[in-house]
This record gives C-alpha cells, sequence and structure tokens, in this order.
C-alpha cells in the first residue's frame, strides 16, 4: 500500500514540523490531523525566527482551491528556510475520508495540513485574528508579534513579499 | 423621488464599499426591492405588520448555508407570525458560482419548501450597503417609527455541525429579546461561512 506509507509518512511529518504529540498508544496516525481551536492555539503564536503562514481553507471553498498552488509555490520555495506553512481545513468532519483525504491526495499537497474541528467559531475566529469576519480564504502570516492577517485570496507574490519583509525584521 | 432614492442608494453602496464597513448595530437600514423565487419583487414595506426582520444573506452552494436551511425554516415558523419573518437573500454572482443562479434559487426553494422570501440580489448592490461578507450571515432588524433598526448581526447560533448541541441560539435570543421589549444580549458574533462571490 503505497499511497497509505505515503500519507503516514506525510502525517508524520506534519507532526514533527508543528511539534504535534505523538500519539501514545499505537493507534495508526489520521494522515491529516485533527484538531480542536486549544490544538491548534499552540501554533497561531509561536515566538521564534520563523515565519509562519497559516491559511484557513475548505475543499468546498472554490477560492481556496484556486489560492491552494500559491501556498504549494511557497512551501516549495522556501523549504530550506526559516518559513512554515500549515493548510488549516474547515471541512466538515463526515467529509474527512470522502473529500479531505481525496482532495489532498489528487492535488499532491505537499504542504502541512490539519483540520479544525471546533464548532464554535464565534470563540475563535475573533482569536485568530479580531478583524476577520469569519469568511474564507483566509491567511495568517506572523513571526514572532508581528502579524498579518488578510481575508482574502492570496498570490504567491504577496505571500513571498510578505514572507520577505518579516524575514527580515 | 424615486431618483432621488436611487441615487442615495448608490451614494451610500459607493460609501459603504470605500469604507468597507456596513451596518453596524444602531445603524438605520436600507429597504430593497428584489425578485423572489416566485418572480415577485419583495420589499420590507411588503409586510406592514412585521415587527422587525431576519435578514439573511444566504446562497445554494455554501455547504454553511445548506447546513443551516432546516434551522432557517425553523426561525421563520416560529417567529414569522410573531412579527420577525425571515428574508433569504442571495448575493452571489452567478458568473462566478454557476450553482447560485436564480433558477438554481428556484429549484433549492422548491426542494427544500422555503416557507420564507428568499431573494436574488441582481448586480449585488445590497450586500455591500449592509456589510455582509459570508453566507450565512443574519441581520436582525427591527421596525422603529417607520426605520429599520440594525440589532443583531451574525451567525445564527454556536454550532454549525450540530443543532442539538447548541449552546448558545445567538439569533432566537436577539428576537426573543426584541419581543420582550429588550435589548439581544448578545449583538455581534461571528462564524465561518462561505465568502459572497464577487467578479
Amino acid at each position: 500500500m503505497p499511497v497509505r506509507r505515503l500519507f503516514f509518512l506525510l502525517s508524520l511529518l506534519t507532526l514533527l514540523q508543528f511539534g504535534f504529540a505523538q500519539p501514545k498508544t499505537k493507534e495508526v496516525a489520521k494522515p491529516v490531523p485533527v484538531v480542536d481551536f486549544q490544538g491548534l492555539k499552540p501554533f497561531l503564536s509561536k515566538d521564534n525566527d520563523t515565519v509562519y503562514v497559516v491559511n484557513f481553507w475548505a475543499t468546498w471553498c472554490a477560492p481556496c482551491v484556486v489560492e491552494m498552488p500559491h501556498f504549494e509555490n511557497i512551501n516549495k520555495e522556501f523549504r530550506s528556510g526559516k518559513v512554515k506553512i500549515l493548510l488549516v481545513s474547515l471541512d466538515f468532519p463526515n467529509h474527512y475520508d470522502t473529500r479531505l483525504i481525496p482532495f489532498i491526495s489528487s492535488k499532491n499537497i505537499q504542504s502541512s495540513v490539519v483540520m479544525l474541528d471546533d464548532p464554535n467559531s464565534n470563540f475563535w475566529i475573533n482569536e485568530v485574528d479580531a478583524s476577520w469576519s469569519g469568511a474564507i480564504p483566509a491567511t495568517l502570516i506572523y513571526k514572532g508579534n508581528n502579524r498579518r492577517f488578510f481575508e482574502k485570496v492570496m498570490t504567491t507574490e504577496e505571500l513571498k513579499s510578505n514572507i520577505l519583509s518579516l524575514l527580515s525584521q | 423621488m424615486k431618483r432621488f432614492l436611487f441615487t442615495l442608494m448608490l451614494v451610500s453602496a459607493a460609501v459603504a464599499a470605500v469604507f468597507g464597513q456596513g451596518y453596524r448595530i444602531g445603524d438605520k437600514a436600507i429597504d430593497f426591492s428584489l425578485k423572489n423565487v416566485d418572480g415577485k419583487m419583495v420589499s420590507m414595506a411588503d409586510y406592514p405588520d412585521a415587527k422587525g426582520f431576519v435578514v439573511i444573506f444566504s446562497c445554494n452552494h455554501c455547504p454553511y448555508v445548506m447546513a443551516y436551511e432546516d434551522r432557517m425554516i425553523e426561525i421563520h415558523n416560529l417567529y414569522a407570525s410573531k412579527g420577525f419573518p425571515v428574508i433569504a437573500i442571495n448575493s452571489n454572482d452567478p458568473s462566478v458560482q454557476p450553482q447560485d443562479s436564480y433558477e438554481n434559487m428556484i429549484e433549492r426553494a422548491r426542494d427544500k419548501k422555503f416557507p420564507f422570501a428568499y431573494l436574488f440580489d441582481e448586480g449585488q448592490k445590497i450586500y455591500p450597503i449592509y456589510g455582509a461578507t459570508r453566507t450565512p450571515h443574519v441581520f436582525l432588524l427591527r421596525k422603529q417609527n417607520g426605520d429599520l433598526i440594525v440589532e443583531y448581526i451574525g451567525a445564527i447560533d454556536d454550532n454549525y455541525k450540530d443543532a442539538s448541541a447548541v449552546k448558545e441560539p445567538f439569533l432566537r435570543n436577539a428576537i426573543e429579546a426584541l419581543l420582550a421589549g429588550n435589548k439581544p444580549p448578545v449583538s455581534e458574533t461571528k462564524a465561518i461561512g462561505c465568502t459572497i462571490k464577487v467578479k
């Protein structure tokens, strides 16, 4: 099962890259970790010299799907640098196997992906950014306390210029 | 007079577009005249007995809207007779999101047996004035001396996934408060939704 093995490796990479705790039991790790907001929160406020790019998206959100290659471009270009991309899927939990996993597989998404399953969005939207109305796609780019938030479709150029300016600070 | 009102509407649309804010709590909302799924034009002025309106920016395609359609129907069935009917508006540009065409609205309304008006914001004139950014996005209005005052903006409740797991039914609480002559306990909330599709 090479595909399953690939997913396992990808998931391991995601877990390692973002420091998700390793499962304690011998359960097979899900190819995409599912977290609630408390699980996601540590990755929205890392305080080091890396630039974090956190994109909120869903497979059913057409502009998000259009935007996806730009994040993949950035992931490829900055792979060796101090830049980390995290794609936070807001797909419905019951679409995990039927939509999210097939999408990641068919588009060969290389960036780290987690699924946020936390219905109390009235609480956590403001925690991500007070200016966010809740529409997706939305993207948070930050380094330490320097945070930039975009409630729109991003281009490779926009992502790159924001990343470079944060890296130089 | 009609031309003046139209100009005023365009000016306020332009102002809303420039400032990108839309309505805030306490603002006076404008009425509209939009085509319903039955082919007739609908305005809030057509409901002389209403005490207010539950205006919901909605659409056909968005999974979050679909998750809430039954609750929208329930709210209309509960509160229309008490003076707060639901009016749903689709502001999406069908050339960007073909599923949100007027024809598909008619089909969706028929399939779901919508008891409320489901209007097409042709030309996308209304949503920027209200400041709607996503679907579903609720604006609860209260009639006061002929004006329509914005009393609540935001989500229907705090759980899109499971109606039975809702802890705070924000919209119902707000309507109940208005019916009792009070202010909504929570006047603004946020929720994840689909963007309103613009070219």
